[in-house]
């Protein structure tokens, strides 16, 4: 085996496993059934949405209305860079690259805050705008709608699933805190790259459930 | 399942003759340790104190109905009382029973692994499990919760002023823990086998766990997130689900059954691997018809998924869509025929031994069909409507689920017990308890089906005094019940202790875990990794008791 710069030298096998690719395979069987319960998860606030869009659809339109498309396309814009950056940073573990590995998921994590920065100014501005539901929803200018009362529930349906969105992220965040320190003392590697390629999948995910979300409280 | 030979690169021996329980006593390695068969004894003592817990309240509240008139409790503390009971037994006890006990001993040593494939997250699993305990005893400490099991809307959200919000939290946590071991599970049954142990060589314990694994990762999300939404309707003070404010209750009643229905399934499908296991070793027969009680058991995890609308016959929901449901539930009743007509064809021709075990086993049978036959009943839309919200329902849900689920249980954990413990519990006690739960358990439940069919809703405090004989019965029937549960955990720990030491293989049973592991396993389970030649169950009635 030729000398790797970081990471393990030699595949590691814990002691329940029979051979590396066992090991992999279960690593990426798992996280692909964690990532289902995820989806059935969110599957659940989107039913939701989906009965009460149903149900309101003149409330629906006049709450998405009330959004920023432009900060929304920008942020969609930066997290699907960030999942490029995380693509990236996989392969970079795989090839023993440690500068490029750095790189690109230092990207991966400055992108990721980004976007819940730009996240955090929307929801002031929804404050602002007395568009908080319950005891602040004081919209200046309420809708010409049948029932403005309902634009709540729109507001409602957005800030639980943008905002378990964004919960997501910060877990993410965190979670990458603590592999770039491991990934500075150069535990990861072309014997290890499994960690990384796991959290991967994770933030992959986060960003599909928002390539979903997008369109459902902006555009339509 | 023979062991022909030894693979390469075969697991060292450990220096010292040790076995899981002994070869580290200290605290630390019990409340840490990623060992599954470890971890199976401490869900086991934990779900063993919520298990007395949830029964302590069903005593309180079956006190207070033995009288028609509401004098010994008033009705709030009434409320919370079956709502703790119903809120401990199902997340606390029936979801966990059997495979975070049994399925997190045996899948590994069953598929020929040296443990689960993420050993951590197993540990978390527990962790979690407590973590959520500890939210159920806060809610009994800070005035209990009274809104059912169930947590309707907009009685949970709107109008209850008891701790909702600290159940939901406990339901929540012990989701979760519920999900990390199903994932395990699946995980460790696709990629984890010995060689030669093919999926038809299978035993059916593990189709039953993997069956489980699947329903717990589709199902248990959707309840999170429901409950999440409603401690965030509770704390936020919005209306998600109150119709007051816009909301929808039904949505909440669907989202809730999408989980809670299937999640029967999670409790029972274990039950039934059990009884798989235990109905050919004593039988002494190869299991009638493996290949479909394989299917059954997947398919009921299908189709248990199509029928949560069964609840919803009388909340609104159309009629054409609770024809659908209705014609789906009386469909999920064909797989479930398919095992109780294999398991008696099994004992067809058998040899059969009445064993403790054998003989909880049998009870399972009888008082699951009962249950199951008068689930028909329920799926019928038209008797639904009188019968919905009736002591009926009760006594059919405690048919499947005590006599159906804790019987299996139990059934597993004597049968069992020798290899977890490496102890024989005293078969006289074991036998004498047994009849005694039987007993108290028929002489509770039958007269609920009686006094529902009269028309006794449940979750009332008082009742009209012509069907004070048959509560009586039924309070008489859940004391003899409680002592049976007693008599059988104190038995069950009296032997860990005093108990003779187990052989190898007390019952001449077929399985890896009795033919190659030790009483008590190694903590790794095997010395080497087996080669499986055989199909599972491969009795020629030949097999004898190995017992002092």
């Amino acid at each position: 085996m030729t000398s790797v710069t970081m990471g393990p030298a030699e595949p590691v096998i814990p002691h329940h496993f029979e051979t590396k690719p066992q090991h992999n395979e279960c690593n990426i069987l798992g996280m692909w059934l964690f990532l289902a319960q995820e989806i059935m998860f969110f599957g659940g606030l989107f039913t939701a949405y989906a009965v009460y869009r149903f149900k309101y659809p003149d409330a629906w339109e006049a709450g998405s209305a009330e959004l920023n498309r432009a900060i929304g396309t920008g942020n969609t814009i930066v997290l699907l860079v960030s999942s490029l950056t995380m693509a990236l940073s996989v392969y970079f573990a795989q090839t023993d690259q440690f500068k490029k590995l750095v790189a690109s998921f230092s990207l991966t994590m400055v992108f990721g805050a980004i976007f819940l920065i730009v996240k955090a100014f929307e929801y002031h501005e929804k404050y602002t705008h007395g568009l908080i539901p319950g005891a602040w929803w004081d919209p200046i200018h309420p809708p010409e709608i049948d029932d403005p009362s309902k634009m709540q529930l729109f507001f409602i349906m957005y800030f639980i699933m943008t905002g378990m969105h964004a919960f997501h992220m910060v877990i993410g965040l965190i979670i990458a805190a603590v592999m770039m320190i491991m990934m500075l003392k150069r535990k990861f590697g072309p014997n290890k790259y499994m960690p990384v390629e796991m959290f991967g999948f994770y933030w992959h995910f986060v960003d599909i459930v928002w390539v979903f979300l997008f369109p459902m409280v902006y555009l339509i | 399942m023979a062991v022909i030979a030894d693979r390469e690169g075969a697991y060292a021996p450990p220096v010292r003759e040790e076995n899981y329980l002994t070869w580290d006593h200290s605290i630390k390695s019990w409340l840490f340790t990623q060992d599954h068969k470890r971890i199976a004894i401490l869900y086991l003592i934990s779900i063993t104190v919520f298990f007395l817990l949830g029964g302590i309240f069903a005593m309180l509240f079956r006190i207070e109905l033995l009288t028609p008139a509401g004098d010994v409790f008033e009705a709030d503390r009434y409320n919370k009382f079956f709502t703790l009971h119903g809120v401990i037994m199902i997340f606390f006890f029936l979801i966990p029973s059997v495979p975070a006990t049994l399925g997190n001993f045996l899948v590994p040593i069953m598929v020929g692994a040296r443990d689960l494939a993420f050993p951590k997250i197993n540990l978390a699993s527990w962790w979690v499990f407590n973590v959520a305990g500890v939210f159920a005893l806060l809610v009994l400490v800070t005035g209990g919760v009274d809104t059912g099991w169930t947590f309707y809307s907009p009685l949970s959200t709107s109008y209850a002023n008891t701790s909702v919000f600290l159940a939901v939290t406990a339901a929540f946590a012990a989701g979760f823990s519920s999900i990390l071991t199903g994932i395990n599970f699946i995980v460790t049954v696709h990629k984890m086998r010995a060689p030669g142990l093919t999926w038809f060589r299978l035993p059916l314990f593990i189709w039953a766990n993997y069956a489980t694994g699947v329903v717990i990762m589709l199902g248990t999300p959707v309840v999170a997130i429901t409950l999440f939404l409603i401690a965030v309707e509770r704390l936020w003070g919005v209306g998600i689900f109150d119709p007051a404010l816009g909301g929808d209750s039904v949505l909440f009643q669907h989202m809730f059954w999408f989980y809670s229905h299937p999640a029967v399934y999670i409790m029972i499908l274990p039950g039934f691997g059990v009884i798989s296991e235990i109905i050919p070793c004593f039988s002494r027969n190869r299991i009638f018809g493996y290949p479909f009680i394989a299917f059954s058991t997947l398919s009921i995890a299908i189709l248990g998924f199509f029928v949560w609308g069964h609840h919803m016959f009388v909340s609104g929901q159309s009629f054409y869509t609770g024809m659908v449901f209705s014609f789906l539930t009386m469909f999920i009743a064909a797989p479930t025929a398919v095992k109780i007509m294999n398991w008696t064809f099994t004992l067809h021709g058998g040899n059969v031994i009445m064993t403790t075990p054998m003989l909880y086993a049998i009870g399972f049978i009888g008082l699951f069909t009962i249950g199951g036959v008068t689930g028909l009943f329920l799926a019928a839309m038209g008797l639904d409507v009188p019968l919905h919200d009736t002591y009926f329902v009760v006594a059919h849900f405690h048919f499947t689920m005590v006599g159906g689920m804790a019987m299996a249980f139990f059934a597993g954990i004597h049968f069992w017990w020798p290899k977890m413990i490496g102890k024989m519990y005293p078969e006289f006690m074991g036998k004498f308890a047994c009849i005694i739960i039987f007993t108290g358990f028929n002489l509770t439940f039958m007269p609920q089906f009686i006094v529902g069919w009269l028309g006794m809703p449940r979750r009332y405090h008082a009742y009209p005094e012509e069907w004070q004989v048959l509560n009586v019965m039924s309070t008489a029937g859940a004391s003899i019940l409680g002592f049976g549960f007693l008599a059988c955990i104190a038995c069950l720990i009296w032997s860990a202790f005093w108990g003779k030491p187990a052989k190898q293989n007390p019952w001449g049973a077929k399985g890896l875990e009795w033919e190659v592991c030790t009483s008590p396993p190694h903590p790794h389970n095997f010395t080497s990794i087996p080669v499986v030649t055989e199909e599972a169950y491969s009795y020629t009635g030949e097999e004898v008791l190995d017992i002092d």
